[in-house]
């Protein structure tokens, strides 16, 4: 089975996504991830999918899913880069990334984690 | 027995035949005198010599792969037209002025089988007549469509403001297609600028409906879900009204009256502050 | 090319190709991109629904050319699963008999513009999707 990378930039763990995930490479990589966080106790967590065609329910729940756990961690979950294509269908699906910080860009993602942290889960990101 | 189409017109294929240059010389001088010089006669002749070849092939041998050649060809040549503006008029005198060559033709050499035929070549030239009137409407109608494409496309812009700051000025009415490209276009020019804020100004629309006004929540919702804000400015009273008589949720949604209220609101989220500079 | 596709699905792991088929024949009759995205996001909500509910089952992806010339690709997901009791309740939103998040079936139905459920207790479950290019 394919495993997804995750890189180690400072105190951030970056995981970019460039094939069509198959549920189990998901799954692995959730745990492969709260296992890194904790050995390099690192303090943020982007996942970057601008090469990302499609997100279903289960990927949106992954994303969901590794936010609330990094959070137990103590670190903070961003998902950058997603495509316009992919933002009207969530919202369309109707899914919520309650507890998943966005931003445009990889530039952007880091930037937002390198800022102090607002304190509380993000509010505004709900799909719905 | 005959057929109605094309069969029984011996003698008439016979004229053309033999006196092809004198007939097409006389077609080129009918069809050309009402295109005011936008077909050189050269361009025109040559297209007149295919149609009048296929023509006499397919009157000689009756045979279906001749026909639909021809068909093909002033199709073609309609289509065209069409694209370039030419008249409906314009398009089918290059092939009902057949009729009156043919009966010059008949004239001259004086033959009275020629004319007995005369009738059913007539309807022939007037089916072909239909036909570049059928493909002349067909482009027409093309036209419009891309034309219309384009316009929406022209009429969508999506213009900077300020460094991360983009608008959308919407102007006239809003349909559910025009909005879901105008929002398509938006969110692109996001991501392509990496701008994390917009503006859609609806200042210019008069009214909209449940799914205009649910697209653009919509729009508003997976602009978040990629890391951007929108702002929605210049709701008239009227759409306001729309919007709680149609039970639609605005929730968080940030409006402002005006665009100018709108870019200042953005500006200080971003840390930007206009002061006006005191002089003397 | 054939028009007609019928690929079976037995686990998760045969979802992915679903994807990239229906992609494939999104974009061969040009659908537009954010179309062809609900499409793929449609096609994977309900694969999986055969995978989780239906104990496997069969999707058939056909393209169809409808009166006026128009284009459009057709998916069929069927299962001899326990079916669906009340159909209702399963196309509201966050309803889940599962552990999913209950938008698999009212998610997909509003991604796409036709949407048929034809389910019985005991005999299994067939949904048919149809999305036209614009």
């Amino acid at each position: 089975m394919e495993r997804v990378p995750i890189l180690k930039v400072g105190d951030v763990l970056l995981i970019s996504i460039q094939t069509d995930l198959e549920d189990r490479t998901a799954l692995a990589l959730q745990e492969d991830l709260a296992e890194q966080i904790v050995r390099t106790g690192a303090r943020g967590v982007v996942i970057d999918i601008t090469a990302v065609e499609i997100v279903d329910s289960f990927i949106g729940r992954m994303f969901a899913t590794i936010a609330a756990m990094s959070r137990l961690l103590d670190a903070r979950t961003v998902v950058v880069g997603m495509r316009p294509a992919v933002a009207i269908t969530l919202v369309e699906l109707g899914l919520s990334l309650g507890g998943v910080h966005t931003a445009l860009n990889l530039e952007k993602g880091m930037r937002l984690l390198a800022a102090p942290d607002p304190g509380g889960p993000p509010g505004t990101m709900s799909g719905r | 027995m005959t057929n109605p189409q094309s069969g029984g017109q011996a003698h008439i294929v016979q004229l053309l035949s033999t006196r092809q240059d004198a007939a097409l010389d006389r077609w080129t001088e009918l069809a050309g005198a009402t295109l005011r010089g936008r077909t050189t006669q050269t361009e025109l002749r040559g297209e007149l010599r295919e149609l009048l070849s296929l023509t006499l092939a397919s009157l000689e041998r009756e045979d279906d792969t001749a026909r639909s050649e021809l068909r093909a060809v002033l199709a073609d040549m309609s289509g065209r037209r069409a694209r370039q503006n030419f008249t409906p008029k314009e398009t089918a005198v290059a092939v009902f002025t057949l009729k009156q060559v043919v009966h010059e033709l008949i004239e001259d050499a004086d033959e009275d089988q020629a004319i007995n035929e005369f009738v059913a070549f007539s309807r022939y030239v007037d089916d072909l007549g239909l036909l570049t009137f059928e493909t002349y409407a067909a482009t027409r109608e093309q036209v419009i469509a891309d034309q219309a494409e384009q316009l929406l496309e022209l009429s969508t812009p999506v213009v900077k403001l300020w460094e991360g700051i983009v608008a959308v000025p919407l102007v006239g009415t809003l349909d559910s297609a025009r909005t879901q490209v105008v929002m398509e276009a938006l969110l692109q020019t996001l991501v392509d600028t990496g701008s994390e804020s917009a503006v859609i100004d609806i200042t210019g629309v008069p009214a909209v409906d449940t799914e205009v006004a649910q697209h653009l929540m919509k729009t508003i919702m997976a602009a978040r879900l990629m890391g951007a804000e929108c702002v929605i400015s210049g709701i008239r009273p009227q759409i306001a009204q729309t919007i709680v008589a149609l039970g639609i949720e605005f929730g968080d949604i940030v409006s402002k009256a005006t665009l100018a209220d709108a870019l200042e609101y953005l500006l200080s989220r971003n840390g930007v502050r206009i002061v006006r500079e005191v002089v003397g | 090319m054939s028009d007609v596709h019928e690929v079976r699905v037995g686990s998760s792991d045969d979802i992915v190709g679903i994807r990239k088929m229906v992609r494939t024949i999104a974009g061969d009759i040009r659908m537009s991109l954010v179309d062809q995205t609900k499409l793929v996001t449609a096609a994977s909500e309900l694969a999986r629904n055969i995978v989780v509910h239906g104990g496997g089952g069969t999707v058939r992806i056909e393209r169809l050319t409808g009166p006026t010339g128009r284009t459009g690709v057709r998916m069929i997901f069927s299962d001899e699963g326990p079916g669906i009791s009340d159909v209702d309740l399963a196309l509201t939103d966050g309803w889940s008999s599962g552990q999913g998040l209950g938008l698999g079936l009212p998610g997909s139905r509003r991604l796409v513009d036709e949407f048929e459920l034809d389910t019985a207790v005991g005999r299994g479950t067939r949904i048919t999707v149809t999305k036209w290019t614009r």
